[in-house]
């Protein structure tokens, strides 16, 4: 489980997170929804140690994160699909996955593993020799979230993977990410996609300039008066 | 899959035997005297290239621009030299100091002779390649810190600060101030003689390949395996290699070392090239030479750069040569042919080059590539 308590980053004199607090359970899927500019990047970017914190915890089953090195982080067992998926343009799709795997050392179990991320996303495997930068936007998507997988996290982090594709395609990555979950990844989700992703959500967050406003489960947010208006676009 | 690989690997050895195999002919059956410049490119060549795929390891795959591979050749140059020359040749070389004051040569420690030449040769050569690798070791810290072409300008003030580092007199007993090194073995002394020091089998362009063969053939093998996959990805997106657990600065701090130690070989090589090692050779226009180099052959393509390395050095050494030497057709003078007009054609042709191959020879492919492709398209017909 991880849990994140009271927790302050800033850029400078920008404080961009105001002490938040939240927790994420165990095979759970926890998405984490607000606006621009809300600090959801930030969050996730100083969990996986890429961004330091001013103050604050986070724990990773009871295990301090915080002032840990990332390639530490990542061997714990926690992985990142960032924002914008940043696949590696000038390496094949097959390249993009072993690199995934970068810190494991147990071979056999690698080559497994690649064929299970065939088996979820079969168009990877088709497009196997290509170069990464050649892959539609949608198909580096699935590349970046098939990459994150690869060092078969226990937690699996996914920044806006909806970002700039077509609602076909977005309804793929949401029902692989499901599938993903029900093979026991615990899922942490920041999305723009209010609706998207409190639809699959067991717990939500919202954050607002730094802040955590409101939680509870998917449903009840989806249910939310306020929610519907600030995110859902049902006032107008 | 797995077959084809293994098949191109054989085919790619196969290949690499027979050059070497044709090397030795060729020097046994030319006559080196009547083609000087042949050999020449060919050993000059065989350097470059060995120190353009360095250069391309930091800069293709890792995606470091980094300008101070003439230091680090100097480095690996002087080592060598320091290390083998004979010890009853260092009071001639180092006159102006009354003696070195290093006093021992590595091929006479290993007892002299073939077997000492040898083993004395090649220790020498890995120690020049790991002085530079510890000094890359250490400026690696706070220059690595820098990117792009802040690299590039911290680096080359590296290669500039080294080499007025070795003509300083203070260190004359050991560097021999700012005159030349010589006197130690060079790639001809891998020449077979017989008792009345004949040369029965030369061998001095085939010792050149081979040294510098293994040491490409090495930085392949780095380049292909997990390490070489980490560095592509630093170069493609170093916030993404970060987030997959590449561990930034030990990575890059790896690419420059190792890149270095490779370049201290070349350096060494150089020398024996040269037969003699001297700091002012390593200048800033060395490295763009071999800058020059990585470009024409394709940023990211180790076959590009050894091809584009024998390409270079024989166009500008050999090819070219006529157009220094005045010429006269018919009692005519023909005009521009002078002295340094070599150098002004060179340049134009490389413009040309690099205008019709804006990517390289190569682009980003290797030479088997080529085959593979071709063969694959055959198959799909």
């Amino acid at each position: 489980m991880l849990k994140i308590e009271n927790l302050h980053v800033s850029y400078g004199g920008i404080q961009a997170l105001r002490g938040i607090s939240l927790e994420v359970p165990d095979g759970k899927i926890v998405t984490l929804i607000g606006a621009n500019g809300a600090g959801k990047s930030t969050t996730l970017r100083t969990i996986t140690g890429l961004v330091k914190a001013s103050s604050g915890s986070i724990q990773w089953n009871g295990e301090e994160l915080l002032g840990k090195s990332i390639d530490k982080i990542i061997g714990l067992g926690l992985a990142m699909s960032p924002e914008g998926r940043r696949v590696f343009a000038d390496m094949t799709v097959l390249e993009n996955l072993r690199i995934g795997a970068y810190l494991r050392k147990d071979k056999g179990e690698i080559e497994k593993d690649v064929h299970w991320v065939y088996s979820l996303f079969p168009r990877l495997e088709e497009r196997s020799w290509q170069l990464a930068g050649t892959l539609s936007g949608g198909e580096q998507q699935m590349l970046a979230v098939g990459r994150a997988l690869m060092s078969r996290p226990k937690l699996m982090m996914l920044d806006e993977p909806s970002l700039g594709l077509a609602p076909l395609v977005v309804q793929d990555i949401f029902s692989i990410i499901g599938e993903i979950n029900k093979q026991g990844v615990t899922v942490l989700l920041i999305e723009q996609n209010a609706n998207m992703a409190l639809k699959i959500a067991d717990l939500a967050y919202v954050l607002e300039t730094g802040n955590i406003t409101m939680s509870g489960t998917g449903a009840e947010l989806l249910a939310n008066e306020k929610v519907r208006e600030a995110y859902l676009g049902k006032n107008g | 899959m797995k077959k084809t690989t293994t098949k191109s690997t054989w085919m790619l050895l196969l290949s690499v035997a027979a050059l070497l195999a044709l090397v030795v002919v060729l020097e046994n059956v030319l006559d080196p005297n009547k083609n000087i410049m042949v050999f020449t490119a060919l050993k000059k060549g065989a350097v470059y290239a060995l120190v353009a795929v360095s250069m391309n390891l930091l800069n293709g795959f890792t995606g470091l621009f980094s300008l101070g591979q003439a230091g680090f050749m100097l480095l690996g140059a002087y080592t060598y030299a320091i290390l083998t020359i004979p010890t009853a040749q260092r009071d001639a070389v180092y006159y102006l100091y009354n003696g070195s004051a290093v006093n021992f040569s590595l091929p006479e420690l290993f007892g002299g002779g073939a077997f000492g030449l040898v083993l004395g040769v090649l220790l020498a050569l890995v120690l020049g390649g790991c002085v530079a690798a510890a000094v890359a070791w250490l400026i690696g810290l706070p220059v690595l810190r820098l990117k792009s072409d802040y690299l590039a300008i911290a680096t080359l003030g590296f290669g500039e600060i080294i080499r007025a580092v070795f003509q300083w007199d203070k260190l004359g007993p050991v560097t021999n101030g700012a005159n030349a090194l010589k006197n130690f073995p060079t790639f001809s002394n891998f020449n077979i003689q017989n008792a009345g020091g004949e040369v029965v089998l030369r061998l001095s362009t085939f010792v050149a390949f081979l040294l510098a063969g293994i040491c490409v053939a090495v930085i392949v093998l780095l380049i292909n395996s997990t390490y070489g996959r980490a560095f592509k990805a630093i170069r493609d997106d170093e916030v993404a290699a970060e987030a997959m657990g590449i561990n930034l600065s030990k990575h890059k701090r790896l690419a420059f070392v190792i890149s270095s130690f490779f370049a201290g070989v070349g350096g060494g090589m150089f020398a024996m090239f040269a037969n003699q090692a001297q700091a002012k050779t390593f200048t800033t226009a060395m490295t763009y030479e071999i800058l020059l180099i990585v470009v024409i052959g394709g940023i990211g393509s180790v076959s590009g750069s050894c091809l584009a390395a024998f390409l270079y050095v024989a166009a500008s050494e050999w090819w070219l040569r006529f157009l220094d030497a005045e010429t006269f057709i018919g009692g005519v003078k023909v005009p521009l042919l002078r002295n340094g007009f070599r150098m002004v054609v060179f340049s134009v042709v490389i413009m040309i080059v690099v205008l019709f191959f804006r990517r390289g020879i190569m682009g980003d492919r290797e030479l088997p590539d080529l085959f593979r492709r071709r063969g694959k398209e055959g198959a799909a017909k």
